[in-house]
């Protein structure tokens, strides 16, 4: 059940027609090339999946934006230039890493902003003045039941 | 008659919740014992009614009747037995049915095991579950009744094939089991802000509670993830899928809560903090099964497909969690203030661990929601994916499971750093020696491998650095040491291996990640390929004809070294009543590393496309959650947690007897 989702994604993709041969790649990269290729088509969705990059699926559009990455960097575009390309064509729902800018702020600064109020606010919980608490001594009763409990405990 | 004697135990469980919404809470109001224990009785009421109702559905499961919608959508008559019954809950109302199923058992464990627990705080307790209840009940009767009947149809609409494995027995109900064990520490929590009293015995009290629904998340996770690994069929282990990081963020605040719970019983200390931490828990819990159920996360607009569910589980989740936090902020301020502690001490460590925690579940929530929230106010559409999480959830971790083997060192109150760094440099040394090996195995530029693979030995090796300490290891002759080491409290024994096991699961996970390779080949019959130390060869394929599904899979020789190894057959399925293929990957464990072969295309000439992976150290990621899991079991066998529960009034006279 919990698996739904990604399950309906991959049925959807074995449903797709498949070309011959078409997981194999048309364009060859150089073996430096192809380590880079790799690690992008892991920052790049497949548009027509739930929450697959388009190196992890095997859906017709993935085979073909994995064409396109591999033959925009044979013909010398960085990684930039093909993610830019890539969202004027698809749109920022391509990118699994959204970029940083004003409408992402607060996704990225959330966790670093939380960890430092959170941080100030336990060293002040854990520095403050030893006024404000309690002695550590045991009250009336407690100091009682625990004399009660060494006792049973000697006999 | 049965399915309709389950609707009717299902109604009467709704109303025997309704009556223990009220009488016990309103007895400690009055101060009337009979109005409090009148709970004992009518939770076990309630359990046997929704076991009753639960029963009843399964078995329309088992005879396959056709004229209830729910079975005839998800049932086949030609399914194998368990796969009929486990069916059950492999659809929205049966799974919720299963959900207040466990939620009913819980609150019966607490009338049956509770005795020891004042009578005002049981009463209490006992209520809050069953507002939960009635409310579930609710839920289910008004907008997924399972037992709806219809015109008796003669074939089913059989179940989704990926759930047709021995995965959907097991992974919902521990799942379940995890998230609705943290309703009991919800409950504790907002019976302790009525009662306005809370002090280190509510801590004993919560903890064991705590660990059950930890250890029965962590399997669950755990399972869910390796089911997804074989079943999908390309590989993947974890997704940082939406569904996933719903149970997760549970486990991560579950786990911030064992520790700040830890704080509160020994030093009386964090106790606000503790109560928020309970009270967050199973609300995220509840925000999980909002969001799986109501289909908000698939997309906004398949929430508006069924919007009585959706509205139903938002309000819930809106008066429970808004409810209890208001609760909160009004009673809070009553709760005083404990032990005090310098900031580097076992309890500083501590803090510093639900600080980490806290804000690692922050980040898998925002980065889970901001896609639904910024879809709905803009219209326009951003992925928030796994390589977002990696890296943010990555980074906060880290200063965690670097201090992680420091905390069990440090003295309450006050601790010495530098006396603990002394007694981890062997765990150090042990780290650095293996970040310089794996460092001249691994290609130049891969720097980040080493010293994943270092933090995890890291890890490891200074987890038992207590136990180590403790038992005098250094000094002591071996026959006083593995005394010492056979006497040690089993909760030491726990926190070594629980954080040794997230050592192994970090070591599965980076060599994994760093060290994977994927071969994409296509093979003529009678052709090899050659991936790492292995040669695969393909034998042919073969067609076959099961009872709800035919199956193509393709036959291919393992050979290492020139001898075979194994026999693989990656398949693909094709199940006709819903239309619908699957692919069955074929997996070789070598080790702790597995060979993975997923079928793709066959052509008819007798190709095939076949994808191969060889991940390394794959199964220590799983075996990492398991030593969790046996921890968890160990230390809910330590004696002080089971028998120290209890010691409060009652026990004097039992201490007594026993003298």
């Amino acid at each position: 059940m919990l698996r739904r989702f990604v399950a309906t994604c991959l049925l959807f993709v074995w449903l797709m027609p498949a070309a011959s041969t078409s997981a194999l790649a048309q364009t060859t990269l150089s073996p430096e090339m192809e380590v880079r290729a790799k690690a992008l088509f892991l920052q790049l969705r497949c548009v027509v999946c739930q929450n697959q990059s388009i190196g992890d699926s095997d859906a017709d559009v993935a085979k073909d934006l994995r064409e396109i990455v591999r033959e925009q960097m044979l013909a010398g575009k960085t990684d930039d230039d093909i993610r830019n390309f890539l969202v004027a064509r698809y749109g920022e729902f391509i990118l699994l890493k959204p970029v940083f800018a004003w409408h992402t702020a607060v996704l990225w600064l959330t966790p670093i902003l939380l960890l430092l109020v959170g941080g100030v606010l336990a060293w002040r919980a854990t520095s403050r003045s030893p006024k404000s608490v309690k002695s550590d001594a045991l009250s009336k009763q407690d100091e009682n039941e625990l004399q009660e409990i060494l006792r049973q405990h000697r006999d | 008659m049965i399915v309709e004697l389950g609707h009717l135990a299902l109604v009467l469980a709704f109303a025997l919740a309704v009556v223990q919404s009220i009488v016990p809470i309103w007895g400690t109001f009055s101060g009337d014992r009979r109005l409090m224990a009148t709970a004992d009785t009518s939770s076990l009421g309630i359990l046997f009614f929704v076991t009753l109702s639960f029963g009843a559905l399964m078995w329309s499961y088992a005879v396959s009747d056709f004229s209830v919608v729910n079975v005839w959508q998800n049932s086949h008559s030609q399914m194998p037995f368990l796969f009929k019954l486990t069916g059950t809950w492999g659809n929205h109302e049966g799974s919720m049915l299963l959900w207040v199923f466990i939620l009913a058992l819980f609150a019966a464990a607490v009338s049956l095991f509770g005795s020891a627990l004042p009578p005002s705080l049981r009463a209490n307790v006992q209520g809050v579950q069953a507002w939960l209840l009635a409310t579930f009940l609710l839920f289910i009767l008004l907008t997924s009744n399972p037992f709806a009947r219809q015109e008796a149809a003669l074939e089913g609409q059989d179940l989704n094939p990926i759930l047709q494995d021995i995965g959907l027995a097991i992974h919902p109900p521990m799942l379940y089991l995890g998230y609705v064990g943290f309703s009991i520490t919800f409950a504790f929590a907002i019976a302790a802000l009525i009662d306005g009293k809370i002090d280190s015995a509510w801590a004993r009290w919560v903890r064991p509670w705590t660990f059950i629904a930890w250890t029965f998340l962590t399997a669950g996770i755990s399972m869910g993830s390796y089911w997804a690994y074989y079943e999908l069929g390309w590989g993947g282990w974890w997704f940082w899928d939406p569904v996933e990081n719903a149970s997760f963020l549970p486990w991560l605040s579950g786990t911030a809560l064992l520790h700040s719970a830890l704080v509160m019983e020994k030093r009386d200390a964090l106790k606000i903090w503790t109560v928020l931490l309970a009270i967050l828990t199973f609300s995220l819990s509840l925000l999980g099964t909002f969001l799986v159920r109501s289909g908000v996360l698939t997309s906004v607009h398949t929430f508006a497909s069924d919007p009585t569910r959706g509205l139903f589980i938002l309000a819930i989740l809106s008066a429970f969690v808004g409810g209890a936090l208001f609760l909160f902020i009004l009673r809070s301020s009553r709760l005083e203030a404990g032990g005090l502690f310098a900031p580097v001490s076992r309890e500083g460590a501590l803090v510093f661990n639900n600080l980490i925690l806290s804000a690692a579940a922050a980040t898998v929530l925002i980065g889970t929601l901001y896609p639904v929230v910024y879809e709905a106010f803009t219209d326009a559409k951003i992925s928030v994916g796994a390589p977002f999480f990696n890296l943010t959830f990555g980074l906060v971790m880290i200063p965690l499971l670097i201090a992680v083997p420091f905390g069990p060192l440090l003295a309450w109150k006050r601790g010495d750093l530098l006396g603990i760094s002394q007694r981890l440099m062997f765990a150090f040394l042990a780290a650095i020696l293996v970040i310089i090996l794996t460092g001249a195995f691994t290609q130049k530029g891969q720097w980040l491998a080493p010293l994943g693979v270092g933090l995890a030995v890291w890890l490891m090796v200074g987890s038992f650095a207590e136990v180590i300490q403790r038992a005098g290891l250094r000094k002591a002759t071996l026959a006083v040491a593995s005394r010492r080491l056979a006497g040690l409290p089993r909760s030491v024994w726990a926190t070594a291996l629980a954080h040794c096991g997230i050592g192994v699961t970090l070591l599965g996970i980076v060599c994994v990640t760093a060290f994977e390779t994927e071969t994409i080949t296509v093979l003529k019959p009678a052709e090899s390929v050659v991936v790492g130390e292995f040669s695969l060869r393909h034998e042919g394929y073969a067609s076959r004809t099961a009872d709800n599904y035919s199956e193509r899979s393709a036959r291919i020789s393992i050979f290492k070294s020139g001898e075979i190894v194994a026999v693989g057959t990656p398949s693909k399925r094709f199940f006709p009543a819903r239309q619908m293929p699957t692919s069955e990957a074929s997996i070789h464990t070598f080790g702790f590393s597995q060979l993975y072969l997923a079928l793709g295309d066959v052509e008819g000439d007798g190709n095939v496309t076949l994808r191969i992976w060889w991940k390394p150290m794959i199964l220590l990621i799983w075996l990492g959650t398991v030593i969790m899991v046996i921890a968890g079991v160990i230390s809910l066998s330590d004696r002080r947690l089971r028998i120290g529960a209890p010691a409060r009034r009652k026990s004097k006279g039992k201490a007594a007897s026993h003298a």
